[in-house]
Parts: structure tokens; sequence; C-alpha cells
């Protein structure tokens, strides 16, 4: 599935300061029965944005109006859990681009960076900076700059370096895929296979 | 020996790596891949987008296990919804030459059931699935783990995934386990030591006499749960026990195949010396009967133990505190004595014979508690036929059990087995998260030793009381 080029984000961010959000709550399994990839959006966090009777709880930071952008910025141990992909694509689909948190579970990270969805690991006191920037000001921006590797809170200029694989920052930032850089080598994949015991 | 001396781990991760990217992933070649219903139409769908192929149909095998109920399986699906990914994988494997276990074939259950049991799974092969309890398959010797539908597209169209290779832990647990306690237990333990992103960024060997004297059954149900701790996956190095649990099962290697794959076997060990990026020992001797008592399997105590008053501040102590909220608890309680309104024994982590046996052993003699519902649930059909031939159905029967048919069940809830909202549900699957086991529902891990003495007793109980 190819997917937009990630060149620099700057976008105010959505605050979720909960710890150790899983897959689980990010698109609840009666969610995965679609045999498309289109509208998880509606369903991102359900359980935490809508009451049963699907009216929307007042409390839960999406149904905030003065909140809004394409950075959603989380708790550490984003993404625990679940391997299902949807849970990356209910945030993709619902508008968000990168999500910053302190630390992210292994599959959520990989799912992300395949479906052009940026994961920024911050330090913990850095992320403490963004929430108050966002505390001070709910439409403070954030500039994510994928070729520099930085994040920045505008209003304070306060910046911080990322690491990301060099691979996989190639990729996002010209909407390449591994299916492509695989389907280049099928003959040396074939050639592997041949070699196998299995 | 003049080389250097290496981890299982690495023995066969550096065997599979087709080509390694400068700055980037391994491009690593997949022996094995499962796939079910709900992960894979979407990667179906892209190979068809692209006009890809099916690289190695013979190495993917496909079974229905998420959504299918586990009543009436023998009349059609009646959601919608479930029934037409049902369909998808059906029409996607007849249509790529994949081998398909659907509804009503006798080899049909959970996938990580299935594949082990029908001699699919085998020391030494990488093994992936669209499912994260696909470390499972590391109890014999294999590195096996969860990815996401891109990857499935990948496998399916190139029989390979890009993956960087993660580092590597070795947790041991030395001496012998106390009367009672069950591997569940074991990793439990070991979740609420390391926390639920303990080991992320991690591939597990699990080592020394616990695991070494542990059944197959067993080290399946610890490799399963080492996603539970963030590692991407858990394995065990093969041994006599393995050779013994793979040989004479349909697909398991036979004759001359079978000698050459057992020479290959016995290399799979990590050698004298070999380091890990992080090692862990625990004694046997401190493990009791565990209990989950929050929303992740890292918040887990021994069943005589009271719920911990939490030792964070800030945004940690707001995350713990919602966490009890939502179950209805409070710093200090004890867990025993709690009442139970759901018990659910079955799942890929505990649905295999040895876990009803052990649950039987409890059962026997005694009624199920009047309050309680209970789902008792095979993994798949032959542990439901072993059920009926040792016996332990007409155990379960006195007892006013009932059985129902494979599947996954109440641990994700995709099906209509639903535990309600508010209701407290003592569960031997993997994951207590806020509305796991449906909207609201609240679950307690637990063993199916635990399970079987909550089933009768009608709460929390320890059960070396009943044994």
């Amino acid at each position: 599935m190819a997917y937009d080029k990630f060149t620099i984000l700057k976008s105010s961010a959505v605050p979720l300061p909960i710890e150790n959000v899983d897959t689980d709550q990010i698109i609840p399994a009666r969610f995965l029965k679609a045999t498309e990839r289109k509208g998880f959006g509606d369903n991102l966090f359900r359980d935490w944005r809508y009451n049963s009777d699907d009216t929307p709880k007042k409390d839960f930071v999406l149904n905030n109006p003065i909140y809004s952008g394409k950075i959603l910025v989380a708790g550490k141990n984003f993404g625990s859990g679940s391997s299902r992909e949807h849970a990356a694509w209910a945030i993709y689909d619902y508008g968000f681009r990168c999500v910053v948190s302190s630390f992210f579970a292994d599959i959520f990270k990989n799912n992300s960076l395949n479906i052009g969805i940026l994961p920024v690991t911050v330090s913990p006191e850095f992320l403490d900076k963004i929430y108050k920037a966002i505390e001070a000001d709910p439409k403070a921006e954030l500039e994510v700059n994928l070729p520099e590797q930085t994040i920045t809170i505008l209003a304070t200029g306060e910046k911080e370096s990322f690491d990301i694989n060099g691979y996989k920052k190639h990729n996002l930032m010209n909407g390449f895929d591994d299916i492509d850089y695989l389907q280049a080598m099928k003959a040396e994949i074939a050639a592997f296979a041949e070699k196998s015991l299995y | 020996m003049s080389t250097t001396p290496s981890t299982l781990f690495d023995k066969v991760w550096d065997s599979h790596v087709v080509r390694k990217i400068a700055d980037g992933p391994d491009v690593f070649f997949i022996d094995r891949h499962f796939i079910h219903e709900v992960t894979s139409p979407v990667a179906f769908l892209g190979l068809e987008q692209r006009g890809l192929k099916v690289m190695f149909p013979e190495k993917t095998f496909a079974t229905a296990d998420h959504n299918t109920p586990t009543i009436n399986q023998h009349l059609p699906v009646q959601d919608p919804l479930s029934a037409n990914q049902l369909k998808a994988l059906e029409q996607n494997s007849a249509k790529y030459g994949i081998s398909h276990w659907g509804l009503g074939n006798p080899k049909n259950g959970i996938v990580h059931v299935v594949g082990p049991e029908n001699g699919i799974t085998l020391p030494g092969m990488t093994i992936v699935c669209g499912d994260s309890h696909t470390s499972t398959h590391g109890a014999f010797g294999a590195i096996a783990f969860g990815i996401g539908t891109s990857e499935v597209e990948m496998v399916l169209s190139s029989q390979c995934i890009m993956q960087p290779k993660p580092k590597k832990m070795r947790i041991v647990v030395n001496g012998q386990l106390n009367k009672g306690v069950l591997p569940k237990d074991v990793i439990l333990y070991i979740i609420a030591k390391l926390t639920a992103a303990g080991a992320t960024g991690y591939f597990v060997e699990y080592a020394g006499e616990v695991f070494e004297q542990m059944s197959m059954e067993g080290r399946m149900t610890v490799c399963n749960m080492s996603i539970e701790m963030g590692a991407r996956g858990g394995m065990i190095a093969p041994d006599e026990t393995t050779y013994a649990y793979i040989k004479g099962r349909e697909k398991a290697p036979k004759g001359e195949a079978w000698d050459k794959a057992l020479a290959y076997w016995k290399t799979l060990k990590t050698d004298e010396g070999a380091t890990f990026d992080k090692e862990y020992h625990f004694d046997a001797a401190d493990i009791e009967p565990m209990i989950t008592f929050g929303t992740n399997p890292g918040m887990g105590i021994g069943i005589t133990q009271h719920i911990p008053v939490s030792q964070e501040e800030g945004k940690g102590k707001a995350s713990y505190e919602k966490s009890l909220t939502y179950m209805g608890f409070a710093e200090n309680e004890p867990m025993l004595g709690k009442k139970v309104d759901y018990v659910f024994i079955g799942s890929c982590t505990n649905g295999r014979i040895e876990d009803f046996r052990a649950f039987a052993s409890i059962v026997k003699g005694r009624k199920k508690a009047d309050h309680v519902t209970a789902w008792i649930v095979p993994g798949s059909h032959i542990v439901e036929s072993q059920i009926r031939e040792e016996g332990i159905l007409d155990i379960l029967t006195e007892a006013g059990f009932q059985l129902r048919q494979p599947g996954c069940s109440a641990c994700l809830a995709m099906n209509d087995d639903k535990i309600p909202a508010g209701k407290y549900a003592v569960s031997t699957s993997n994951r207590n998260f806020e509305g796991r086991q449906g909207p609201g529902a609240r679950t307690l891990l637990a063993s199916p030793l635990v399970a079987a003495a909550a089933a009768v007793t009608g709460v929390v109980t320890d059960p070396r009381e009943l044994l």
C-alpha cells in the first residue's frame, strides 16, 4: 500500500498522557471484521471515545474541540498488545501522521512505519515539555523534521533529535514500501529458498 | 572450538538472512506462514491490486479461528461480517493454492494450537503470522513472532519480511516448582517482575531446570505470553521432550528426512560462553499461583497477596489508578474471596489437553458454582477429541459444565462469547486489557487450576486448598 511522502510536518497536537495504551484500546477487536482497509478512523479509541449508546464521552480528548492536529502525543509503552495493523490504520485514517511517545511497543512501531505513520521516540523529559506546551496553549505547534530527525516545540524553540533507521527514513521520505524492495530481489530469494531445509 | 560461541537465537536468525541492508533491516526468510481470517483479507487485496502472486503457497497454512462461533458450528455463521471474513479466507486460499482448515474441517482450531499438533511447527524454523501470539511456536526452538498485515502481504508475495534483528535476553528459572504452580504462573510471575514493557526490543530465550522439565504444552504457554512483556518472541532450545512430541505427527519429517532434521535440531542450543544483552535469574521456589488485578498482564500478584500500593508518581500513578478504577478494585485489597461471574478456559495460551487435565483435576467430584457461567473451549478439534477420549468430558458434565467447540472465543471476544460489562472473569487467556473480553469486561488472568477453583467456589480461591 503506497502512502504519502513524509518530510516536514508542522502541526498542533492532541495529548493522550496515558501509559500502556494497548492496541485493543486503539481499535477494539469487534471492529476488525472488515475485509477492506477503510473506515477505521471512526472507531479509533472507540470505548474511550463513546458511551455504550454511541454518544461521545465529553472528557475524552478526541471529543474536546480545543485539541486538533496531525500529531498524537501519548504516554510510554504506546501500542502494546496485539499485532493488528488495524490500530495503525485507525490512527492514520483519523488523520494523524505522527505519534510521539517516550516508548513504543515493537510491532506497533513497525506497522506504523509500514503504512506511513512516523513514530517519534523522545525522552520522558521532552515528552513532559510537550505536554506543558500544549497545556499552556492547546494550539501550540510542533515541527517534526524527518530529514533532520528533529522535533521542535515552536513556541519555545525547545528541540530534540530522534532516531530512525536509515532505510525506513528513505522509504518514508519517498513514499516507497518494502514490497517494492522485495519484489526487486525475487531471484535472490528464490535461490535462497532452494537451500532451505524446510 | 575456534568459532565464536553463539546463542540459539543467533543460529536460527543468521541462517535466515537473505540480505543485510546497511543502516536498515535484514531481509529475513520465512519457513512457515500461518494466516487466519482477520489479518489476511487486506493483504490478499493488496496482492490483487499490485497484480502479485503467492511465491510459495506450500509454506503458508490457513485456519479459521478468531471469529468462529463455539456452538452450532455446523450451521451458517450468523454474524454477516464474520461470515464474510471466513468466506474471504476460504476463497483466497483456494485461489492461491494455500492449504485451508476452515470451520467443520477436523483439523480446524486455533492457529497456534493446530500448527504444533499437526507437526507443521518444527525446531529451527522461522514462523510468522498476523497475530502477536505467534511467539507460541518458540517452544520448539523456532523464531516465531507476530506481524502486521503489510508484512503478511510481504510474506505472501516474497516469503520474506524486512526486520531489524532484536536484542537478546535470557531468562533463567532454576529449582523446582511448588505444588499447584503451572507454566502459566511461571510466565505471569516473570511478566509481573519485568513489567508489560520490560522486554520490548528483545527476543527472549528461556533456560534453566524449570523449562527443561516442562512439557511442550507448558513451554508453549510460556512462549505464548512473551509478547505480554513486550518481547518480540520467546524460545526454548529443543531437546528430547521436543523430539518426542513431534515424532509421528502428520506433517513431521519421516524416515531419512527425520534423521536429517534431527541432526540439525541437535545443533540448536546456546553455546557455552555465548552472551546476551540482558539476563534475569529467578528461583522456582518463589513462584506461587498467580492472578492479575489490573488491565495489563504485568499487573499480577501471587494469589495470596494484596493489590500493591502504587510506587509511581504523576502520569504513572494516574494510569495505575485508572486501571484499578476500571477493575473496581482498590490498593491493598486481597484478591482471595473476590466474587467471580465468568470462567473461561481456552485460547492459544491454555487451550491444550494438559490445561483441561489440570482443570478437571480440581473439578472432579465437585459442582460448578451456581452463579458462575463457565466457557470451556478446546483449542482444536484434536484437543476436543482428547477431552472426550480421556474421560475429562464426563468429569466436566457431572460437575455441571458444558464443552463448547474450538476457537479463540472469549480471549478477544470477536464472536458471541463476550463477558458483559462490569462482570468479573477468571480467564486462562493472555490479555486483561480494558474491554478485551467484551466492552466493560473485567478480566483476571490465571492458570487452569485457579480457573477451576474459581469455577467450583464462585470466588477467587487458592487452588492448593482444593488439590
